[in-house]
Order: C-alpha cells, then sequence, then structure tokens
C-alpha cells in the first residue's frame, strides 16, 4: 500500500512538472498606487489554477522610471512584455496587439468599455480592433486635511458653496496652515495631468474641437502665475517642482504625513490613503475647484494593454478576457477601491470599513460628469504626453526665473508644434 | 622522516596537477592555434590575436558610432534605423539655429544651449577644484603624519561608492526635511534650499562631484610625489629654499606630467557627467543643472523621442572633446619639451 503511495505521489510529481514545463510563461509590467498589485496576483493566481497552461510573471516597476521612461523605450526596441499596465496608452499606439481574433467573444468584450475609451487605443486607421481594457478610471482632484481645519477653526468652504475658487480654497488652507503650524496650504503633483484641470476650470483652452491646441490663453497664463504664488509665498513643497528636474513626481508623502492642508491628486489615491493614514486625521476628497472654465478636474485612468510582439497572443487574450469578466473586474475594483470602466459590473461594494474612502469615491464619482469636454479630448489626444512633459518643465522654468510667462508659453506652443511635426503629424 | 616525507609527495602531487593544467592548456591553445597559422602563415597570426578585442571594440564602440552617425541625419520618432526618414543636415541646423549664440533664449533648441553652457561652467568650476583639492590631499597624505593609512582610506572610499548611492545620500542630507536642514533648525536657523535654489544646487553639484572622484586622483597625484627624489629637497634645503620655493619650484615642475594626466582625465570625466547629476538634482531646478549628456538623454529617451537630434548633440559633444583632448596633448607634449 506505502509502495503505491509512493509511486502514485511520484506521477503526480511528474505530471505537475511537466504540466508546469508546458505553461506559456507571459510578462506583465505592473505598477502600483497602493494594493492592486496584491489584488490582480490573487486573482491570477485563481487563474492560473483554473489554467495550468498559463503563468502569468507579474514584474513590478516605479510609475516615474519603469513606466514613463523605460517601457515606452523597451517596447520601441522590441522588447515589450506580453502586457503592461501603463497611462499614457496614446503614446504607444501602434504596439499593441488586435485581441479580436483570440477572443472567444470579441463583440461582448467590446460591450464592457466605453466605446471612445476602446476607440483611443486604436492606430490610425483602425476603426474596430480591441486593443486592452481600462482596469479603472481615475479623476484628478483635490483631498483636505479636515482634522486641520477643525483644529484651525476654519470653515472648509465647500462645506458652504457649491462653486470655491482655487483662490479660495488656498486663502482658507493658508489661514489652516498658520493656526496649526502645519509645513505648507497647498501641493500638487509635478505632473502636466496634474495642472490641467486647474488651467481649464481657470478657462484656459488648451485644446479646441479640431484637435489643434493653443498654449496662450487667459485662463493658462491665470494658473501659471496662481502656481507661481503659491511657490513664491511659500504656500506649498517646492522640493516637489523646482527640487525634481525634468521628471513627474508626487507631493502624496506631504500629505500622508499631515505636512500640508490641500492636496491635488486624484481617485487613485484613495486606496493609498485609506490603508496608510489610518486614524491619524480625518482625510476627505473635496469637488474640484470653480473658475471660468468650469469645475473640472483631468479624466485618466490606468489601462492594461496587450503587445503585438507577444509571441502568446492566444494566452494573453484569455488572460484578458478573465481580467474582463464582470466577476473578476467587480472584485478587482471593490478590494482596489478604484473607480471601474467596466460598464457591466453586477452589483457590489467596496472592501473598507473606512467612511472616508467611502466618501471620497462618492466625491469623485460625482466629478465624472462635471469634466469638460476639454479635458477628455486632451487626455484622449495623441500628443498630450509631450505636451503635459513641456506645460511641466517650461512652467518650473518660469518659477525658477529663467522664463517670463510669455517666453514659457512660447516655448510650450514651440515644444508641441515640434512634437507633431516629428511625429509626421 | 616520515612528515618530511610526506610534504615533498604532497608538493611533488601538486607540481604535477599543475604541469597537466598547464599542459592542457597548452595543448589545447596548441590544437587552435596550428591549424590557422598553416591556413594564413604565421606573419598574419598577430592579427588573430588582436581579433577578441576588436570584436569587443567593433560592437560596442565602433558599430554604436556609425550608428550614431547615421541617426544624426535622420528625422522622425521612429526607433529602428531602417524606418527613419533621412533628412540631410536638419538637425544640427535645428541645433544651431540661433538669434545669439550667448543667450540660450534666442535658440530655437535652448536648452541645449543652456546644457552646453551649463557644462562649460561645471568643467571649470569642477576641475578646478578636484584638481587643487586633490593636490592638497595628496600633499598632505605625502606627509608622515599618524595614521596615514588610514587617512588615504578614508579618502578614496567615496570612489568605491556607485554614484547613484552617493547621489541619493546627499539628496537626503540636502533635502527640505534633511539631515542638515534639522541641524540648521535645531541650532536656530532657517531651512536653506538647498535642492531648490539655483545658485545652492549648482554649489552642491559641484561640491558633490569633487567629493566623489577627489580620492581617485589624489592616489595619482600621490604617486607623482612619491616618485619625486627626496635628494631634490634635500638639496634645495641645504640652499636654503623654504617650503613655498620647494614647491613652486621643484614639486609642481615634476609633477606636471602627472597633473597633466589628471587634467584629461577630469576633463573628459567632467564633460560626461551624467550619473551623479541625473539622481541628484535630474538637471533642476528648471534646467540649472542640465548638462549635455542629460540633454542628450532627454531629449532622445523622454517624448517626443527625437533621437535624430539626440545623436547631432552627441556629435556636437564628441567633436568637442576631441578638440579639447587634442589641445591638452598638444600642450602635454609642448610642456615635455620645454
Amino acid at each position: 500500500m506505502r509502495k503505491l503511495s509512493l509511486v502514485l505521489l511520484l506521477l503526480a510529481a511528474l505530471v505537475m512538472s511537466v504540466a508546469a514545463q508546458d505553461a506559456v510563461e507571459l510578462r506583465m509590467v505592473w505598477y502600483n498606487d497602493g494594493n492592486e498589485g496584491e489584488v490582480v496576483r490573487d486573482l491570477l493566481d485563481r487563474f492560473e489554477a483554473d489554467n495550468p497552461d498559463i503563468k502569468v510573471v507579474i514584474e513590478t516597476v516605479g510609475y516615474s522610471d519603469g513606466i514613463l521612461q523605460q517601457l515606452p523605450l523597451q517596447v520601441q526596441a522590441g522588447e515589450a512584455p506580453d502586457l503592461a499596465r501603463l497611462t499614457q496608452f496614446a503614446q504607444l499606439r501602434d504596439y499593441y496587439l488586435d485581441l479580436t481574433p483570440y477572443l472567444s467573444d470579441a463583440e461582448t468584450f467590446a460591450s464592457y468599455f466605453p466605446a471612445p475609451l476602446l476607440a483611443a487605443f486604436r492606430p490610425d486607421g483602425d476603426e474596430t480592433g480591441i486593443y486592452g481594457i481600462p482596469t479603472q478610471l481615475t479623476v484628478t482632484g483635490p483631498y483636505i486635511n479636515r482634522t486641520l481645519f477643525e483644529q484651525a477653526g476654519v470653515e472648509v468652504p465647500s462645506d458652504t458653496s457649491d462653486a470655491v475658487t482655487w483662490r479660495e480654497w488656498v486663502d482658507a488652507a493658508q489661514a489652516v496652515a498658520e493656526a496649526t503650524g502645519t509645513d505648507y496650504a497647498v501641493a500638487i503633483d509635478r505632473s502636466g495631468h496634474r495642472i490641467a484641470g486647474p488651467m481649464i476650470s481657470s478657462g484656459a483652452t488648451i485644446i479646441d474641437s479640431e484637435g489643434t491646441v493653443t498654449i496662450d490663453s487667459e485662463g493658462f497664463r491665470a494658473f501659471a502665475e496662481e502656481l507661481k504664488r503659491w511657490h513664491d509665498e511659500g504656500l506649498t513643497p517646492t522640493d516637489v517642482w523646482l527640487g525634481s528636474g525634468g521628471n513627474y513626481a508626487p507631493a502624496t508623502n506631504y500629505f500622508l504625513n499631515g505636512q500640508v492642508v490641500l492636496y491635488m491628486a486624484g481617485s487613485w489615491q484613495i486606496g493609498n490613503f485609506d490603508a496608510n493614514i489610518g486614524d491619524a486625521f480625518d482625510w476627505e476628497a473635496v469637488p474640484n475647484p470653480s473658475g471660468p472654465g468650469g469645475s473640472t478636474g483631468m479624466p485618466g485612468g490606468a489601462t492594461l494593454m496587450a503587445f503585438a510582439s507577444t509571441e502568446h497572443p492566444a494566452e494573453v487574450a484569455r488572460v484578458m478576457e478573465y481580467l474582463a469578466s464582470p466577476e473578476v473586474y467587480a472584485e478587482f475594483t471593490a478590494r482596489t477601491l478604484f473607480i471601474p470602466g467596466h460598464l457591466a459590473l453586477p452589483e457590489f461594494e467596496y472592501v473598507t470599513e473606512s467612511e472616508s474612502a467611502a466618501a471620497a469615491l462618492n466625491v469623485f464619482v460625482a466629478e465624472v460628469p462635471k469634466l469638460a469636454d476639454q479635458a477628455w479630448a486632451l487626455q484622449l489626444y495623441a500628443h498630450f504626453t509631450p505636451l503635459a512633459n513641456s506645460m511641466r518643465d517650461r512652467l518650473t522654468q518660469y518659477m525658477i526665473g529663467e522664463l517670463s510667462l510669455d517666453d514659457a508659453i512660447a516655448r510650450i506652443q514651440q515644444d508641441i508644434d515640434e512634437a507633431i511635426a516629428a511625429a509626421g503629424g | 622522516m616520515a612528515e618530511g616525507g610526506g610534504i615533498r609527495g604532497e608538493y611533488r602531487v601538486r607540481r604535477t596537477l599543475g604541469d597537466v593544467v598547464f599542459n592542457s592548456v597548452v595543448d589545447f591553445f596548441d590544437g587552435l592555434f596550428r591549424p590557422i597559422q598553416a591556413l594564413i602563415g604565421s606573419k598574419r597570426m598577430p592579427y588573430v590575436f588582436v581579433l577578441p578585442n576588436l570584436l569587443v571594440f567593433v560592437i560596442f564602440i565602433l558599430i554604436p558610432m556609425i550608428l550614431n552617425f547615421s541617426y544624426a541625419f535622420t528625422g522622425g520618432q521612429q526607433f529602428f534605423l531602417a524606418d527613419r526618414t533621412p533628412v540631410g543636415g536638419d538637425n544640427f541646423a535645428h541645433l544651431f539655429d540661433c538669434g545669439n549664440f550667448l543667450d540660450p533664449n534666442t535658440c530655437r533648441e535652448d536648452t541645449f544651449w543652456i546644457a552646453m553652457f551649463n557644462t562649460v561652467w561645471f568643467v571649470v568650476l569642477q576641475v578646478g577644484a578636484l584638481v587643487v583639492v586633490s593636490l592638497g590631499t595628496a600633499l598632505v597624505l605625502n606627509q608622515k603624519v599618524k595614521a596615514r593609512a588610514f587617512f588615504r582610506s578614508v579618502f578614496f572610499y567615496p570612489v568605491l561608492l556607485s554614484p547613484v548611492v552617493v547621489a541619493l545620500i546627499w539628496r537626503w542630507i540636502l533635502q527640505n526635511d534633511g539631515l542638515l536642514n534639522a541641524l540648521i533648525v535645531a541650532f536656530g536657523g532657517e531651512r536653506l534650499p538647498f535642492l531648490v535654489s539655483v545658485g545652492w544646487t549648482r554649489f552642491w553639484v559641484v561640491f558633490i562631484s569633487v567629493w566623489s572622484q577627489m580620492g581617485f586622483y589624489t592616489l595619482i597625484l600621490l604617486a607623482g610625489l612619491q616618485s619625486i627624489p627626496t635628494e631634490l629637497y634635500e638639496a634645495s634645503s641645504i640652499d636654503g629654499a623654504n617650503r613655498w620655493q620647494a614647491f613652486r619650484r621643484i614639486t609642481l615642475p615634476l609633477l606636471m606630467p602627472t597633473m597633466l594626466v589628471v587634467l584629461v582625465l577630469s576633463v573628459i570625466r567632467a564633460v560626461q557627467s551624467f550619473d551623479i547629476v541625473y539622481a541628484f538634482s535630474n538637471g533642476g531646478p528648471g534646467t540649472a543643472t542640465t548638462f549635455m549628456v542629460q540633454y542628450i538623454f532627454n531629449t532622445a529617451f523622454m517624448p517626443p523621442n527625437q533621437y535624430g537630434l539626440a545623436a547631432a548633440a552627441s556629435l556636437v559633444l564628441a567633436s568637442i572633446l576631441l578638440i579639447l583632448t587634442l589641445i591638452q596633448l598638444r600642450v602635454g607634449r609642448q610642456s615635455e619639451l620645454a
């Protein structure tokens, strides 16, 4: 009997090792804002248990270095992973895999996601291809440290008004910072995407319905001057914008550490704040400030894209179908506290006991209908990455005095015109 | 007797093993090269021996150089050369399209000229400081001071550190909430904008690169100092020369060949500065510490990925380095003749 057990055990081990050897290994490049890496790993473990012929290796990288800088180079050099989670999807539109022939039900798959988003993934001339899935939608918007407002005895402006301007918010935050001895009143990530919403709210018309980009406008100038004022008057941590050279830099840690009263970021930070602030202080998401251009943030999101250079398109499509299936997507969304980009989810509840997180989700969901058309147009614009980078870097030059605002605006216009020309546009 | 015999026996075994290994290696190469020699003749055999190094040179130096040269005359955002559009000298025309070469704001590619001027001041300040500090340190370490070996190690230690580690450590020390500002605040002072003020950041970029490299150049100068015969100093002392005179008339002239090596190496390295600055200030604030190599890196590898323009800029940089090296070699030869 013992001999038989031993033989069976050996046979099982042999079968398992053969199966493991036969498994197709897919490389998926991933970055994390919060716990989404753990969640997707857990979901994929279940997928692999049901599909022993596929193994998905998650390669976790930093957002700035790994996703913004290295991934585009790897892709252009023909070293793309099989799958990657990224944000600037327009930049790599010529390198994605059309999943349509490999999906078991392409029509249903496409019906899960907003058509304009699927269209934005496609290269020029393609009107039907399916190249990826949005893993979440995001909306930019501010967070406040409500505990500091209470300690200072300053009223939160949005408690009594639906239309609070940037200036009113920053004045209130400054009063709070002064009363509580907090280091800074306001912080905003060093990112062209992050300042685009406030620019549009301030009345900037960066892109028109024809896709023409014009930088110089009163609204653009107004918010550029406001941003400079924050730096000149010591209202914001200068390390973020001035001390980060030519890179994206988040100001998240200042908010997490209670060093700033008002922080302009976006919905993707909810999970991070929920996990890391705990009960250190009460935090809240508040509606985007208002101005002549409305009250808009910027839409955005992360997408999971398949790359055409993969040697295993059928297996990639199976992984995509699994992650896009309503039940799996709903679980991913519920556990990560993301805003879903899926149109056919079953009813689900976010996995959090935090009232702050639930309230913040509601605030950001309410921001979606307020997003300006121009904000959507910019986000889906093929040259938004070079435009956003130029806005970020040239305005930094303006803030430290290397350029006048006139020169900075002229340079941004020149940069984007040359980027379009370089792309053959 | 038995013990001694044992030792001799072990020695014999070891030698035999060594012989076997040596003979095997010789036989292997003999077997490899003899047919080649028979084929091409003994006169051409030296080419076979330099072939491995030549291959490394061709793959890692020559081919990239040719590729870089080719990219410089193409446009577009395509990565592979075959997919790119020939544009003639457009990239060079773009770089040199300037109203006034001394004012980068009048240039079409302003960041190229800002990076060029930044590189010039950095080379002058960094190399100047590096040579002076390294020479001073070498002179001190050449004296009979206590714990001399310890101090030599201390000054050399930063050379062993990775440039990224050096940059990150200094960044943590100097950031707004860093160690140095904490000390300043603890002593009742105000925080200083070490990483966000143009002047401070430039100062620290020079300081950190000098600190991290001086050990290497100190070692070279120390070797130069130790090769000066002590009899010369004894003779000068008998003649009544003081220490300054001995330094000016003996040390400096005899150290000149070593100084020239230090100068050539440090200038080339300063012009190529990238890693420490990239990790420390990333070229900021604004473009205050953006040097040529970072400009080339950003132009090529950040959207909109202008590989052609970056390749043209790197050819300009290579030309500058070539001219500098030729000048230094000429000066070196003249001083040798003198």
